[in-house]
């Protein structure tokens, strides 16, 4: 068939299809800016109003330039003002979350190992039920639990501080780090264990010895699952805590939504995008490692 | 005193039964290879003898001394897996001493086995490094050598050469025949290869839905199958079975095929049992290799067959015959030319036939 086509129509279809293909190409580049744009644009109106003084917001348009680099709403937003009382500011509620996200990071993230590694590679009767129940806390509402977790937080005596949001967020989130960690282990050989085994290794050396040392990529992808989940959340912290013990979102929202006199939309913008920047760094600094873990398959030995 | 012992055990997962009623021994220094077909028990049987595995009935016993609840670290055997199974985040060296780490065993006499080991295997120039950075063949290696270190009374093998390539794989092969020839330790091989089995083993088990089918030395298994799976496993292409049945006057016992209308006088082959044999329904077993082209010796047997298809694979070629309506198979030179469709004469060895019962499938 080809070998019949004249050469001219070859160049006539090779021009076609050169010219239908960069009109593509300029279309893709048209509609991937016009999106990439969508997304920017909060955080662009975001940082852009947190430099502004309220002189400039009264007065210019959303979109307008600062007139310069004023970082004394963020220091306002971090520090406060200085005159005692009704003066809320992040610093503490920020040392909170710090404090709340760390151990249960850690615990949620170490007990999900652990549960994973049992499920896999110490089978016993029943253990797909138990995964099942387990994958079953991954769809409840979290609404649904309030109530009872707050009869529990009282009847512990823990209830409205950082160690009771720790319990709350290790438990809530055994079910994904699970997940996570059984689906990775799955892949891992049990002859490895065997082997282990043989060698005379127990539970826990086989556990911290041979798994976890090959666990890096899955544990970057719960920590920063887990991490982005309790930092951000709203819910849990603001039905069980308060004042003092409030973690930095519930903070957030108090500082943005109580103020009587006049909207600082500068302070709240900087508040803003300090409660959110622990979250990136986070994907920043690990990232590469989320998407590498999310789809590394089988552990060659 | 046997190394290894094997008594009247049974296995199921939930209502499978994986093994029914195994009996075993093995004699100290022999190679004994467990072969058969995927799903007939033969990596649990390896399993349950390193202690991996429970047991739902029987005993084993190490030594004449009953292991079966004893700890896998405590029953001195060592493990070669298929996957290999080395540490991934331990270098060579770390990955070989793990074992005597655990054990407790002094520095002095680690660093004496593993400088020892490593250069029996040729591994000395590897120990820093990790296992993904060593090639198939140094992995095996070094999961061999870390069996060797801990010096222990029986090695079990679990298919470990099934992941190589196959020029790989005949390097590895005489090599753990050579090690074996030089430790001369008792060995539990798992295959399902049977060139593997036959050329390693100084005694072969067949397994088949969870039984021992035969238990003897490579040229029995070859020569003097015990009933027609192992007839049939064995060999490749496997034994033709001829169905047919026997027939007994004055004295000469021969068969005849179904359907066909001359009889094979079988008055040298050694019965078990020289009773009943006239009428009895037999399969009469001969190797494709079995059936000669020209007359070698005396005793061969002349028949007349019309060739229907020919297979060429280099050295030799695979012709398939009609015999009564039953097709039968034989192994020739690649030089001997067979034209198809025609009555060709062939003579069968009767010294090499096997005959097995045809209800029961055993050898007669």
């Amino acid at each position: 068939m080809q070998d019949k086509l004249k050469s001219s129509s070859y160049q006539q279809l090779e021009q076609k299809s050169k010219y239908t293909n960069m009109f593509l190409r300029w279309f893709l580049y048209f509609v991937l800016i016009l999106f990439a744009s969508y997304f920017i644009f909060p955080l662009y109106v975001m940082v852009v109003t947190s430099l502004k003084t309220m002189e400039e917001i009264r007065q210019g348009t959303l979109l307008s330039w600062p007139s310069g680099l004023n970082f004394e709403s963020w220091a306002v937003a971090w520090g406060g003002r200085g005159y005692g009382a009704g003066d809320t500011f992040l610093r503490p509620y920020f040392w909170n979350s710090i404090k709340m996200v760390v151990p249960a990071v850690f615990f949620s993230t170490l007990i999900g190992a652990m549960t994973g590694y049992v499920l896999t590679k110490w089978r016993f009767k029943g253990d797909s039920w138990v995964f099942l129940f387990l994958l079953f806390g991954c769809f409840i509402p979290f609404q649904a639990i309030l109530l009872p977790m707050a009869r529990t937080l009282g009847a512990l005596g823990i209830s409205n501080s950082i160690v009771g949001l720790v319990l709350v967020h290790t438990v809530y989130g055994i079910p994904f780090t699970t997940l996570f960690f059984r689906n990775y282990y799955v892949s891992v050989p049990t002859e490895l264990v065997k082997a282990a085994r043989i060698d005379g290794a127990g539970f826990f050396k086989i556990f911290f010895k041979i798994l976890l040392p090959i666990s890096a990529p899955i544990i970057v992808v719960t920590v920063i699952w887990q991490f982005t989940q309790i930092w951000n959340d709203f819910l849990f912290g603001s039905t069980f805590s308060f004042g003092e013990a409030a973690p930095i979102q519930v903070a957030l929202n108090n500082m943005v939504l109580s103020s009587t006199s006049v909207k600082e939309y500068n302070v709240d913008m900087a508040s803003a995008i300090i409660a959110g920047v622990p979250t990136l760094i986070v994907y920043v600094l690990a990232g590469k490692y989320f998407i590498r873990g999310l789809t590394s398959g089988a552990v060659k030995g | 005193m046997k190394t290894l012992k094997i008594e009247d055990l049974s296995k199921n997962f939930g209502s499978t039964e994986v093994l029914r009623k195994i009996n075993l021994e093995i004699d100290e220094g022999n190679f004994l290879v467990l072969l058969g077909p995927s799903g007939c028990g033969k990596s649990t049987l390896l399993n349950i003898i390193a202690g991996l595995e429970t047991i739902n009935e029987g005993n084993v016993f190490i030594d004449d001394y009953n292991v079966s609840k004893v700890e896998p670290k405590d029953r001195n055997i060592a493990m070669v897996f298929q996957s290999y199974a080395l540490y991934p985040s331990m270098n060579v060296r770390e990955n070989m001493i793990f074992g005597l780490k655990q054990a407790k065993t002094s520095k002095e006499k680690i660093e004496q086995q593993l400088e020892k080991v490593s250069k029996f295997l040729q591994v000395d120039q590897l120990l820093e490094r990790k296992p993904s950075q060593l090639s198939g063949g140094q992995r095996q290696r070094v999961a061999i050598g870390r069996a060797l270190v801990r010096e222990p009374r029986i090695f079990l093998f679990d298919e470990p050469l099934s992941n190589l390539d196959a020029k790989l794989r005949v390097e590895m092969r005489r090599e753990i025949k050579k090690l074996h020839q030089q430790l001369k330790t008792t060995v539990v091989y798992v295959t399902h290869d049977q060139t593997e089995a036959m050329s390693l083993g100084t005694r072969i088990a067949i397994m088949n839905h969870g039984v021992i089918q035969q238990n003897d030395t490579p040229e029995n298994i070859y020569n003097k199958p015990s009933n027609t799976f192992v007839a049939d496993f064995i060999g490749s292409p496997s034994m033709n079975l001829i169905k047919g049945s026997l027939k007994e006057s004055s004295g000469e016992i021969s068969f005849t095929a179904n359907g066909s209308n001359f009889e094979i006088p079988v008055k040298g082959y050694e019965f078990k049992d020289k009773s009943n044999l006239n009428n009895k329904e037999v399969f009469f077993g001969i190797r494709p290799e079995h059936i000669y082209f020209k007359k070698s010796n005396e005793s061969d047997f002349e028949v007349t067959l019309r060739a229907d298809l020919s297979e060429y694979i280099g050295h030799e070629q695979i012709m398939t015959f009609d015999y009564a309506n039953q097709e039968i198979l034989a192994k020739f030179p690649s030089t001997i030319k067979i034209e198809l469709a025609k009555e060709t004469k062939l003579y069968f060895d009767l010294t090499q036939t096997s005959l097995f019962d045809a209800q029961t499938e055993e050898r007669i």
